[in-house]
């Protein structure tokens, strides 16, 4: 048995949609990851705070309230702040393919928009977490 | 990948039948031999389908289950002449930016033949925050339109004559404060208030169970209800004083059936709650309205809202006791399915639109939303709006179809549907009323956790194909990840005006009265006075939303959602 991946999945911002956070918290589970689920109207804060209690691997954000523009960086700039920077922040939702263009050109995050198999999701997860744990050398 | 070759169940019709065999015997030995596309055929809701539907699969008493258009149980629509009378009205939710910039979209729709406005506010608006405070930073004008006090309502209206347009504000946790800037806001154009037509969604329980936007705990919230319902049917007799909506349900994941099983259970707490407080049922009943979603499954839909007038007729007339008609009659709101839209090839979203619409009318819509293309991808262009709305013209003026009333009534299958549908809601009543009541079915995650696994097995029906969508698991392109449709971006400068208006607004405004005015809302959230009332005061002291909502959040203590997942 490898190590189980932890992902944290998080809502933030006032948005108010969790279906696909949800949605994605239950695919990631079936697939053997222990997930956490923040629930909605998180801080940038509150979500970096959890990802470092609860020791995540990933963290996955969903916005579909328009405000990924400014709430990828504060999360990423929150997590830094905690000594988080390694975490895979990746995430999904309303987002135009230029302004996700734009967030992976600064390094952000790997997104993914509407019609995305969540199985696609789980295995670039997958495959993600493996390069980084095989570059850490840590026994898989 | 797929066959196309069809299974028809009329294209292998035998000959006279031979020797007096049964036709239907016949048909059913067709019917088994014959190559079929699928092995399972099932409603968009996952509900089994029979290839035909007869006189056999639908019980049904003329005058118990439909009866006439404008009379009990309404199966066939509210009003005796439906759309030969008047058109549904063309209600496109608009919102974005500063109230400006929405004044100025709802005037272009107005001029483009709409018949009514609907708004659309921001996420700080919807949670009651104003457009400065901490939470509100790279949300303000997002997914709809700032309003932080009546300043930015009375610039939202300017220069459409309140009394002579309807106008439905969707919103909810902060419902009560927005009526009462739009009540103030009319004042101040000298509008009575007797004068408004319109409604606001002030829905609270749906938001507990799939949409999300609250302000308060559960029991404060829906003593807010009753106080708008209380004071409308005072002093704002035309105004629609709650709008229980579907729409978030279905949205959310559900089916159709939980989509009008919870809906209307959310409806008949409603009624109990205004009972509770010692109003005449029939003194509120006849201002309630609803929202549906439209899906793409035209027949379930069509059922789905026949059914929706039979049991909220039933269920007024039998158990709540009303006297009034019009405490029966389900009027509603339709909008089309965000959810059914697709990023991909975004065009074919006109398409499922027009298809959605469709069965809104058939099913005898009071009011329509129909969405535009490039709704997954941002909110809607000027364009891509007028094209939504068009559609909904093309409906009314060009198909004929506006002409007779319930047109599917009769129908094997739509009558079918229609009973199963108003079955399964029955269904779902009991066993909400074994778990306590909707609010303790919230409080347990119940209907949350129910929406979810039906979102979650539509998820997975359309990854393993058994549920298809163009663009997305058939029919896929690989150059259209990219779409090339204009899209709507809302300038970050938007947040930084709200912030001067605000900043001005606290200087200019008497600062006494201000604080006099919230705290006579301190009191009445202790004392019981009418809030409506308070809030209206305070609209007209230019207190802001977030003001009012911090003394509401205080005196009630914020919502804390259950844990489902």
């Amino acid at each position: 048995m490898g190590r189980r991946i932890r992902v944290l999945v998080g809502k933030p911002g006032l948005d108010g949609h969790d279906r696909g956070a949800k949605t994605i918290a239950a695919v990631l589970r079936d697939h053997g990851m222990e997930v956490i689920y923040t629930g909605l109207h998180q801080t940038p804060e509150m979500i970096a705070e959890t990802a470092l209690q609860e020791d995540v691997d990933v963290v996955g954000l969903s916005i579909l309230s328009g405000a990924h523009m400014t709430l990828f960086p504060r999360v990423r700039a929150e997590l830094e702040k905690r000594g988080l920077g390694h975490v895979l922040l990746t995430g999904g939702g309303i987002i135009s393919k230029e302004d996700m263009q734009a967030l992976e050109e600064h390094g952000y995050v790997q997104l993914f928009g509407p019609g995305t198999a969540t199985d696609d999701i789980a295995d670039w997860i997958r495959e993600e977490m493996v390069k980084r744990w095989k570059n850490e050398e840590i026994p898989l | 990948m797929s066959e196309t070759e069809t299974a028809g169940t009329n294209s292998k019709r035998s000959p006279a039948p031979a020797g007096g065999m049964d036709p239907r015997l016949l048909w059913e030995q067709a019917l088994a031999q014959a190559k079929l596309r699928e092995a399972n055929f099932s409603t968009l809701s996952g509900v089994p389908l029979e290839p035909l539907y007869g006189p056999d699969d639908v019980q049904l008493d003329y005058q118990r289950d439909l009866g006439y258009p404008g009379e009990y149980p309404f199966t066939r629509g509210v009003h005796p002449s439906m759309y030969r009378g008047r058109l549904w009205t063309m209600r496109q939710f608009a919102g974005f930016g500063s109230s400006k910039q929405t004044n100025e979209r709802f005037k272009f729709l107005l001029e483009h033949g709409q018949t009514g406005l609907s708004t659309a506010f921001d996420f700080p608006t919807l949670m009651g925050y104003d457009s400065d405070h901490e939470r509100s930073l790279g949300e303000v004008g997002q997914v709809g339109v700032a309003i932080s006090s009546l300043m930015d309502m009375e610039t939202l209206l300017e220069g459409i004559p309140m009394d002579r347009v309807s106008t439905s504000m969707t919103i909810n946790g902060p419902a009560p404060i927005l009526l009462a800037f739009y009540i103030a806001a009319g004042e101040n154009q000298g509008v009575d208030p007797k004068l408004l037509r319109g409604t606001v969604q002030n829905d609270i329980l749906k938001e507990y169970q799939a949409q999300n936007a609250w302000l308060v705990k559960c029991e404060p919230a829906l003593r807010m209800i009753t106080d708008v319902m209380e004071y409308c049917a005072q002093h704002v007799p035309k105004w629609n004083s709650i709008s229980i909506s579907g729409y978030h349900i279905r949205e959310a994941g559900s089916t159709a059936a939980q989509e009008l099983a919870f809906t209307l259970a959310n409806g008949m707490e409603y009624v109990r709650r205004g009972i509770a407080v010692g109003m005449d049922v029939d003194a509120f009943a006849p201002r309630l309205s609803f929202f549906f979603d439209a899906h793409l499954d035209f027949f379930e839909e069509v059922a789905k809202f026949r059914a929706a007038r039979r049991i909220w007729a039933r269920k007024l007339r039998n158990e709540f006791g009303a006297k009034d008609p019009r405490s029966w009659m389900l009027r509603f709101h339709t909008q089309t399915a965000g959810v059914s839209l697709t990023a991909q090839q975004p065009e074919n979203n006109i398409v499922r639109t027009a298809l959605e619409a469709f069965s809104a009318v058939l099913g005898g819509t009071q009011s329509l939303h129909t969405n535009s293309m490039d709704e997954t991808l941002a909110l809607p262009t000027e364009k891509a709006a007028k094209i939504a709305l068009r559609t909904q013209q093309i409906i009314a003026e060009e198909t004929e179809a506006a002409h007779v009333i319930d047109p599917l009534a009769g129908s094997y299958f739509v009558e079918s549907q229609t009973n199963r549908l108003e079955e399964e809601a029955e269904a779902y009543f009991l066993e909400i009323e074994k778990r306590g009541g909707v609010v303790s079915c919230i409080e347990q995650g119940y209907i949350q956790r129910e929406i979810h696994h039906s979102a979650l097995e539509y998820q997975l029906a359309v990854e393993r194909k058994q549920k298809k969508v163009v663009g997305v698991n058939i029919h896929v392109e690989e150059l259209d990840a990219a779409p090339e449709i204009e899209l709507l971006r809302i300038d970050s400068e938007v947040e930084r005006g709200q912030h001067e208006r605000l900043a001005e607004l606290r200087k200019k405004r008497d600062s006494s009265k201000a604080q006099a005015e919230l705290d006579a809302v301190r009191d009445a959230c202790r004392d019981g006075g009418n809030l409506l009332e308070r809030f209206v005061a305070a609209a007209h002291a230019n207190c802001t939303l977030g003001e009012i909502a911090e003394v509401l959040r205080q005196e009630f203590g914020e919502y804390e959602e259950p844990r489902i997942i």
